[in-house]
């Protein structure tokens, strides 16, 4: 059960200030890479709104995540589909929100396995602070406080429209 | 009269152990080919090794011998970063009790996380299971007559790969029902997903009895069987049968129920043909069915890996 | 010993009697029912208010090793069990007089068990040369068996039919084609397709049988047909019955209960001999022992060690314990089958005494003092710790089941008596 919240900021304009900061850093040919699901969307945006040549690929992280033990294998597992060379390519993650910084962790493990990029940055819309690894991102839409018991994840309507939403963590 | 618990799915309801098709809820088995989905490409990348279960001891005791299957564990387990060891575990007559329980509880006592056991009488991985410590995860390499569900999960995967739909298809399992676990398991497999007509075909020397019972057509002549069908399973004939009653001869056999290009044109032109090896290549299949354009037998083989790293990865995930 | 047991039902299937009485037993006899003889004074009272008083427990199928004597006598007595009929297949085999003397005087040491021995129809239970039938029936024998080794060769069957019938010794069978029963584990049909167990039809037990009743019937042999388990065999014998052959039969208390889809996940408890079989089946032995066709139920105890069972299904020994449990469950048939209480113990005392040939399993003035005082309507919980027996082998632990033995009453010893 999402709930809208109406304090929560407007998602569209944090795209709006994300894809800013990038048009005038990233390189012109630097892939995409977003995490599901959230990210994924976002990189598929990105691509179709900057300038330039950037291939898009997406990543599941699930097969590197640290918690197998504690919270099992997630059931809706993604494939992972990177269609462009990553050695001495110029990446750029693209993610929903950065918290605890493993989902990232276990991205950048993922993207080494295909090979070795000659950059790799981080692009997220929402910086929710409470990192628990050294982790920093280049590109930030806005960093927000949200209560540590409530997720905050990216949605997006049939328009193609995105929103903020929190939701309690599921245990699974 | 007591009530009879599911070993294999824990109170949540997620797999604990798998022992068996028979029982799996449709939503299990469709979580273990979308997973499977997902490994497919790692097996495809450069680097062919996941973390997840990176500290995870797996340990393979094979009762009775199979390289082949037991290779394909090993590889599944090591893309998945596990320490896995096999086992061929030798068995003597005099004291065949101590060996299972005793050589399990050895291995729990090693911090085994899962055990991927094969055995030659059914129903064996049930007897582990129901001693194993409460962590430890077992899967079923193929117990007897029984069944042999990664086997029976890499078949129907094969088969959802190249035909979509389900609940559209028929499909024929031809051979020796009788001796075969791939058989069951694949039977189960294929009615729980829904598929509408399974076919057994088979001499009723090679038939369980009140097969039918399973939710299956019965056929004793392949040509009849074969009309119309989208999938073509082919069961190995071991030697061994030829010795006692069941049958008079190999060439007789493969005169009856060997699948040749002529009688596989009976069945639907797309048909695939499957068949879980080893091959005894003009017994059961001629060469030219076997290597021709229908078969899918190696692919087969490849997504075994993908399907036993699914199965492990979401094993590995559960919890009492 | 001078024992009264004070006013329980007394119920004696075979004269039919069945009222509230006090029973005097002394010098190992009933001395009286209902009034004391004159001069009385009780060494011992029981109170058996509430409880029945039935006549011990006959029960022809028990299978004991020489080393586990101690504990499954203890088995029979805690069950009610007062006469127990004992298989050849013994180690070693009951082939020779000595042997089987050996046997009952051991078993006559614990003065709480009558114990009967069937002797080996065929050297070693081979079913090559016959045993000294003569020898062994002076030794105490009370019939010929041949345990779960059936006798392959027919013509040996048909010498040792003939052999028997000259001296009118009994032969107990329990028929079962080896040859299709070859291998099997599990009854052959849906269930052991499923499980993938090598099955038995039940054509190996109608097709032994079928032999078995014709050479009987050619021989005069009497003939005990041991743990009848399909509905074709139940008509063979009520067949043969009508027809004038002299037969008489038993069925295990399992298979009035359980049929082959309760092996459930192979747990190897419900691995029997012969196996259990469907529910048509358990009907058909139902309604055998409901209209007199098969004599006696049994228990078929045979206590198995632990790792004989802690093994895969097709692995594990066959048989069940079952001495403790032969009264709850036959109540308990007669519950669900709604048999009279008097008719259900007559197939485990006089009914099965009468198809043995022994003097035993009624109440009546100067008979033997063979007494079981339990109380119908409490219930025990099946357990292994509770279990006397030296084999915690039976499908039915777990189970909640009637009757609870309060005392056992050997030739006027007191044999076992439940704690207050």
């Amino acid at each position: 059960m999402s709930t809208m919240d109406n304090t929560l900021p407007d998602a569209e304009a944090l795209f709006a200030e994300l894809k800013a900061q990038m048009a005038s850093s990233i390189a012109f040919d630097a892939k995409l890479v977003g995490v599901f699901s959230g990210g994924a969307w976002l990189a598929d945006r990105l691509k179709a709104e900057l300038d330039g040549e950037h291939e898009v690929g997406y990543i599941d992280v699930s097969f590197y995540r640290d918690d197998l033990s504690t919270s099992g294998l997630k059931s809706n597992v993604r494939s992972t589909q990177i269609p462009f060379s990553v050695e001495g390519a110029h990446i750029v993650i693209v993610d929903d929100v950065l918290f605890t910084g493993r989902s990232i962790r276990a991205a950048v493990n993922t993207l080494f396995d295909y090979g070795r990029p000659a950059s790799v940055q981080l692009a997220v819309l929402v910086d929710r602070g409470g990192r628990e690894l050294p982790i920093a991102a280049d590109y930030v839409g806005m960093p927000l406080i949200v209560a540590t018991d409530l997720m905050l994840a990216l949605s997006k309507n049939d328009g193609g429209k995105f929103a903020l939403t929190t939701e309690p963590w599921k245990a699974r | 009269m007591l009530s009879k618990k599911n070993l294999q799915l824990n109170d949540n309801g997620d797999l604990h152990h798998l022992l068996a098709i028979e029982g799996l809820p449709k939503r299990i088995i469709e979580r273990i080919l979308d997973t499977a989905e997902s490994f497919v490409g790692i097996n495809e990348r450069e680097v062919k090794v996941v973390p997840l279960l990176r500290g995870k001891s797996i340990f393979n005791i094979f009762f009775e011998n199979s390289t082949r299957t037991r290779t394909t564990f090993e590889i599944a387990a090591k893309r998945l970063s596990a320490d896995v060891v096999s086992l061929d575990v030798q068995r003597s007559s005099t004291n065949k009790g101590e060996t299972i329980l005793d050589t399990i509880a050895n291995l729990t006592a090693m911090h085994a996380d899962m055990f991927v056991v094969r055995h030659s009488e059914s129903g064996a991985p049930y007897l582990i299971a129901q001693h194993a410590a409460p962590h430890v995860h077992v899967v079923n390499a193929g117990d007897g007559r029984h069944e042999h569900p990664t086997q029976g999960l890499l078949d129907v995967f094969t088969i959802r790969r190249y035909k979509k739909d389900f609940t559209r298809l028929t499909v024929a399992i031809v051979g020796d029902v009788l001796h075969s676990r791939v058989a069951r398991s694949q039977i189960h497999a294929l009615t729980t997903l829904g598929v509408p007509e399974v076919r057994v075909i088979g001499p009723r020397t090679l038939l369980p009895a009140d097969i039918e019972r399973l939710g299956v057509r019965v056929f004793t002549s392949l040509e009849e069987g074969l009309k119309g069908v989208d999938v073509v399973t082919m069961l190995r004939l071991q030697n061994e049968r030829m010795t006692g009653a069941l049958l008079p001869s190999a060439s007789e056999y493969f005169s009856r129920y060997g699948l040749t290009p002529q009688k596989l044109a009976l069945a639907k032109p797309d048909a695939i043909v499957l068949h879980p090896g080893p091959m005894n290549r003009g017994v059961e299949i001629d060469s030219a069915v076997a290597d021709g354009s229908q078969s899918v037998i190696l692919p087969q083989v490849t997504y075994g890996i993908a399907i036993r790293m699914a199965v492990m990865a979401i094993l590995a995930g559960a919890t009492r | 010993m001078k024992i009264a047991i004070r006013k329980g039902r007394v119920i004696d299937p075979a004269s039919k009697f069945d009222a509230v009485a006090d029973v005097f037993v002394a010098a190992g006899k009933i001395v009286a029912i209902g009034e004391p003889p004159s001069d009385w004074a009780s060494k011992k009272e029981i109170n058996a208010d509430g409880c029945i008083v039935a006549p011990g427990l006959v029960d022809l199928a028990v299978h004991v090793k020489r080393g586990t004597l101690t504990t499954e006598i203890a088995a029979a007595s805690a069950g009610g069990v007062t006469s127990m009929v004992c298989s050849p297949d013994t180690d070693p085999v009951l082939d020779e007089p000595g042997l089987v003397d050996m046997l009952r005087l051991r078993a006559q040491s614990f003065h709480s068990t009558h114990l009967y021995p069937l002797g080996a129809l065929t050297k070693a239970l081979a079913g090559v040369q016959l045993a000294e039938l003569s020898k062994l029936a002076l030794a105490g024998c009370i019939g010929f068996a041949q345990a779960d080794r059936p006798i392959v060769d027919t013509q040996v069957l048909l010498r040792a039919m003939q052999y028997a019938a000259t001296f009118d010794f009994s032969v107990w069978l329990q028929p079962e084609d080896v040859h299709l029963a070859n291998n099997g584990v599990a009854h052959e049909g849906e269930v052991a397709s499923r499980l993938g167990l090598a099955g038995i039809p039940s054509s190996a037990e109608i097709i032994a049988l079928s032999t078995h009743l014709e050479l009987a019937r050619v021989t005069g042999v009497r003939l005990h047909v041991c743990r009848v388990s399909t509905a074709e065999g139940v008509g063979l014998i009520r067949a043969a019955k009508l027809g004038g052959v002299k037969v008489t039969a038993d069925v295990a208390i399992n298979h009035l209960h359980l049929i082959d889809l309760d092996i459930g996940h192979f747990d190897s408890n419900y691995r029997l001999s012969p196996p259990l079989r469907t529910s048509r089946d358990r009907d058909a032995l139902r309604a055998g022992v409901i209209d007199g066709t098969i004599d006696a139920i049994v228990s078929d105890h045979t206590p198995r060690p632990e790792d004989a069972k802690q093994l895969p299904f097709g692995e594990a020994a066959p048989g069940a314990t079952g001495l403790e449990t032969l009264l709850s469950l036959t109540l308990r048939f007669a519950e669900s089958a709604k048999l009279s209480l008097t008719e259900a113990l007559g197939r485990i005392t006089h009914h099965a005494a009468n198809a043995a040939g022994l003097r035993a399993g009624h109440i009546a003035v100067d008979a033997v003092a063979d007494l079981c005082v339990f109380d119908p309507g409490a219930y025990r919980l099946i357990t292994k710790a509770g279990l006397k027996s030296a084999g915690k082998n039976s499908p039915f632990l777990g189970y909640e089941l009637p009757g609870v033995v309060r005392a056992t009453i050997t030739a006027g010893h007191i044999a076992f008596e439940a704690a207050a």
